[in-house]
């Protein structure tokens, strides 16, 4: 029971952070189409910034109560401006291009994101700075700590926000227009490639925030740690209906869960045969099932290919 | 051969909530040219890809060629005998004119993989008799380029006589037309006319959508006239032509 | 006139055949045996590269774990060709199975078309993108169990591979020992060389057979425009099938190959950016063209040695140090060759045959 208990504590904590990023592809998916591989890449960025800043304040004596909210603004501008950049350069040229195009420099970019993210970084592991003492409560004999209380909080937060956002305000509204038709919507005066643009610069904020999150939690980045995060939040996109917000952030919750229950029941499952090393094909094979028996998702429409 | 080759029955197609076609009810006879008029927005198209099996109609009844299919797949109408054009030309555009035809014929034609390596006699017949006949169609729509041309450098109004090769690559029971005549001027619209009903002539049952009401009524043995998804007149040009409710539809649309 | 152009054009041929046949020897005595080998690996890529091919090239889907393919290959020969089984059941193969090299072949031939029919099928119905993140995830999950499955039965003996695995012998000759034919000494690497020639070959002739034939144009035509293809009556789903199941047969005879000449085989050969650096051959010299798709092979299978051998050097010289390492600029260079091709040249270095038979054809009938 306690097992059970934790590992449903773990799951929301890392479902959480899946749920962040899954909007981000969900987004761009939603106006765009397009699956921007590079999205991992932007949160591993994001999770750079904040370490590299954060440490670098720190250690100058600036307080942390300062330092903290500062690098998360760093961060999370970079990051808007580099997924600002990467729509310009890699996605807008090539709008009305086969299929096939936009999908080759997107992993094209997250390659070199990836490989500059290494030069400048280096190949070693990243220590996220200690910041408060995280106390570790106790709940019926499982155990979470501060910071994984302010990973949950804050990302139902700034869930909430987004879904305030895209439904109440006027940029909202032109949103859900493009995604609609983005024909129609330039008709009606809607700058499209402002919209893509915003687009592209809100999903890379919450990439931003993820990447922090992330971090956090496990006290550690690496320029490798974009690349299966971003599968997953992917994953979690489709498990939740691509295109769909509220399907992004209950297919990360949900896929989070299953994550870390699997990872802790799949040596009873297996008699022993696989354990918790395994806990990273999960995703995929939830990937596979959701796309055999309900590619739509849970909350989605129907996906036919636009004629 | 007095059954209908296509015969439609209470046809219902929404789209969000929203109905694109009601109850609609038609049959095509073989060997006629069938015109499907209406305002813009009144459900052509969606009915047209109901009818190539592109769109899955949500009620009613489908029959081609004597036999009821249940959802069908674009791509076994077209082994049915049921062959398209585009509204905006979808052709294969990086590959040849003479590519694009043969394509056409690929449901009529067999060879598979091992054909493929080893070359035998039989499959470099049915290669070589393929290409003829593309070459034939080629000549046929009047395309007078090398055949070795790209599509996407074909001329506009070539390229609309190409999608018709291809679709009569296939050879259909009926060929289906979606604006043949858009962006074409009007020595092109009086070639394609008669290259129309040159099709005709040879037995292909025609299905035209088209914006050109002049086209129509000088083309169609029938004509149904679609407005907010449904059918509200059918019958010989002039039928038509005089029926009040069409008059009241294409002026209500006039108005806006 | 004609027959004066034929006869050229034959000599051409045989001078370039023959070049090929020479390339170790010359290779040999100008750079070193070392570099026949990397001759070698490049003949490799070059088959991958080609079975990539068939499914980006002329189907249009995009595969993003084709190493995974690659990787069933390699292990194939690796369990069924090496003592390693007997570790794994002692009881069923006290000494390993030890099939030969062209038993494995059709095996993992099978296997791997096998592999490609299973990732394809719930994916091949709904958009291409989904097929690039199955395909990309499929990739890591392959390097995940052969990463792991060291327990409880050891069947890939984990992140140290399985070695002692037989050469590959040809008519009863290993390919492993020199063999002297004719007064002249083949070395090892020369003769994998041949082997690899034949297959390349073979990979080539295929490629070009398909082409050039109906299940071809379907292949294209669904790459350049699925719904105009299945109006025109083309089963997408059962040629996207064939075609991914086509790539991944090459892809798992390559890596049978890899692994009789390595003689060894472990999971860090199969990382996602194997599976790029193929994809780059692919993209840089031109989906769909064979000929592209050789020299794009060729490029990038020799970069990585101009690499280590120039800019290391050079920056030796210039800075002291190595400020940035060869694999990190090589991957950095593929990111960019990928972005910088499709925005600036999508057909790619070598321009497609296509567009020069049509400037060909336009001349003569043009004046008519």
């Amino acid at each position: 029971m306690e097992t059970f208990l934790q590992q449903i504590i773990n799951g929301l904590v890392q479902g959480s952070v899946y749920a962040l990023v899954a909007l981000g592809y969900t987004m761009v998916y939603g106006i765009l189409g397009l699956i921007n591989f590079a999205h991992g890449e932007v949160v591993m960025v994001g999770a750079m910034l904040v370490i590299s800043s954060l440490t670098a304040m720190l250690s100058w004596g600036v307080p942390l109560l300062l330092a903290l909210p500062i690098s998360v603004v760093l961060a999370m501008a970079g990051c808007m401006a580099l997924g600002y950049s990467i729509e310009r350069i890699a996605y807008r040229p090539l709008r009305h291009a086969p299929r096939l195009a936009p999908l080759i420099t997107a992993i094209g970019v997250s390659i070199l994101l990836q490989n500059l993210a290494m030069m400048i970084w280096g190949r070693e592991y990243h220590a996220f700075p200690q910041l408060i003492v995280s106390q570790p409560h106790h709940i019926g004999g499982a155990i979470i700590n501060d910071i994984q209380i302010i990973i949950i909080i804050m990302a139902l937060a700034i869930m909430a926000g987004l879904m305030l956002l895209v439904h109440r305000t006027r940029l909202g509204r032109a949103m859900r227009a493009v995604a609609e038709n983005q024909h129609a919507a330039q008709l009606m005066g809607v700058d499209v490639n402002r919209v893509i643009s915003v687009t592209f610069m809100l999903g890379s904020a919450l990439a931003a925030i993820a990447g922090l999150m992330v971090s956090a939690n496990y006290g550690l980045a690496h320029y490798y740690m974009g690349f299966l995060l971003g599968l997953k939040a992917f994953t979690a996109a489709v498990l939740g209906g691509i295109g769909n917000l509220r399907g992004a952030m209950l297919g990360g919750l949900l896929l989070g869960l299953i994550e870390s229950l699997g990872a802790g029941y799949i040596g009873d499952l297996t008699g022993g045969f696989m354990g918790s090393q395994y806990q990273d094909v999960f995703a995929f094979f939830v990937l596979i099932a959701v796309l055999v028996f309900r590619p739509s998702g849970l909350l989605g429409e129907q996906l036919a290919e636009r004629a | 051969m007095n059954a209908p080759l296509l015969e439609l029955a209470h046809i219902g197609k929404q789209f969000g909530g929203l109905n694109a076609l009601s109850e609609v009810s038609l049959h095509i006879k073989r060997g006629e040219i069938y015109g499907l008029i209406g305002p813009n927005g009144a459900g052509k198209t969606t009915l047209f890809n109901v009818i190539t099996g592109l769109y899955r109609a949500d009620a009613g009844e489908f029959r081609f060629a004597g036999l009821r299919y249940h959802h069908p797949q674009p791509h076994r109408l077209a082994q049915a005998g049921i062959a398209r054009t585009f509204q905006n030309i979808r052709l294969f555009a990086n590959l040849t004119a003479l590519e694009n035809v043969m394509i056409g014929r690929h449901i009529r034609t067999r060879s598979g993989v091992f054909g493929a390596l080893l070359r035998d006699a039989a499959t470099r017949a049915e290669e070589r008799a393929c290409a003829e006949r593309a070459r034939e169609l080629l000549r046929y729509v009047g395309i007078t380029r090398p055949a070795q041309t790209l599509a996407k450098h074909l001329s506009y109004g070539e390229q609309r006589r190409l999608e018709i090769a291809r679709a009569l690559a296939t050879e259909p029971l009926l060929l289906a037309l979606d604006e043949p005549a858009a962006g074409m001027n009007a020595t092109e619209t009086e070639s394609l006319k008669m290259l129309l009903q040159d099709i005709r002539a040879t037995g292909i049952t025609v299905l035209l959508i088209e914006h050109d009401v002049k086209l129509i009524m000088g083309l169609c043995d029938r004509v149904a006239v679609l407005d907010y998804g449904r059918k509200i007149a059918e019958g010989v040009p002039d039928e038509v032509r005089g029926d009040p409710a069409v008059i009241a539809a294409y002026l209500g649309n006039d108005d806006e | 006139m004609k027959s004066g152009r034929f006869t050229k054009k034959n000599g051409l041929f045989v001078l370039q055949l023959g070049a090929v046949l020479l390339l170790p020897f010359i290779t040999d005595a100008l750079l070193g045996r070392g570099w026949v080998r990397i001759v070698d690996f490049a003949m490799l890529y070059i088959m991958l590269a080609l079975g990539l091919n068939i499914v980006v090239g002329y189907a249009g889907l995009l595969d993003l774990g084709y190493i995974a393919f690659f990787a069933v290959g390699a292990y194939c020969f690796a369990l069924t060709g090496s003592p390693h089984l007997a570790l794994a059941f002692p009881q069923l193969f006290p000494a390993g199975l030890h099939l030969s090299f062209w038993q494995v072949v059709p095996l993992s031939a099978l296997l791997a078309g096998g592999f490609g029919v299973l990732l394809g099928a719930p994916t091949l119905r709904l958009r291409g993108d989904y097929l690039a993140i199955v395909t990309l995830g499929f990739g890591e999950i392959i390097r995940i169990f052969l990463n792991n499955l060291n327990a409880p039965i050891n069947l890939t003996n984990g992140p140290q591979g399985i070695s002692l695995i037989d050469p590959i012998a040809v008519a009863g000759v290993s390919l492993n020992a020199g063999e002297e034919i004719l007064g002249i000494t083949f070395p090892s690497v020369h003769l994998y060389f041949y082997l690899f020639l034949a297959f390349t070959a073979l990979v080539i002739f295929v490629s070009h057979r398909l082409e050039k034939s109906r299940i071809g144009r379907a292949w294209m035509a669904i790459r350049e425009d699925e719904i105009a293809a299945t109006a025109m009556g083309i089963n997408t789903r059962n040629l996207k099938l064939l075609a991914f199941a086509m790539g991944a047969m090459f892809g798992g005879v390559s890596g049978t190959l890899f692994a009789g000449f390595q003689g060894f085989v472990s999971p860090e050969s199969f990382s996602l950016m194997e599976s790029v650096m193929v994809l780059c051959m692919v993209v840089l010299g031109g989906m769909g063209n064979i000929r592209g798709v050789i020299l794009g092979g060729v490029l990038l299978a020799l970069l990585p040695e101009i690499l280590r051998h120039g800019i290391v050097p050079l920056q030796q010289a210039l800075f002291g140090r190595t400020v940035i390492d060869p694999e990190g600029l090589r991957m950095l260079l593929f990111g960019t060759a990928l972005i910088a091709v499709m925005l600036y040249r999508p057909a790619g270095l070598w321009p497609s045959r296509v567009r020069r038979s049509e400037l060909e054809a336009d001349e003569p009938e043009s004046t008519i």
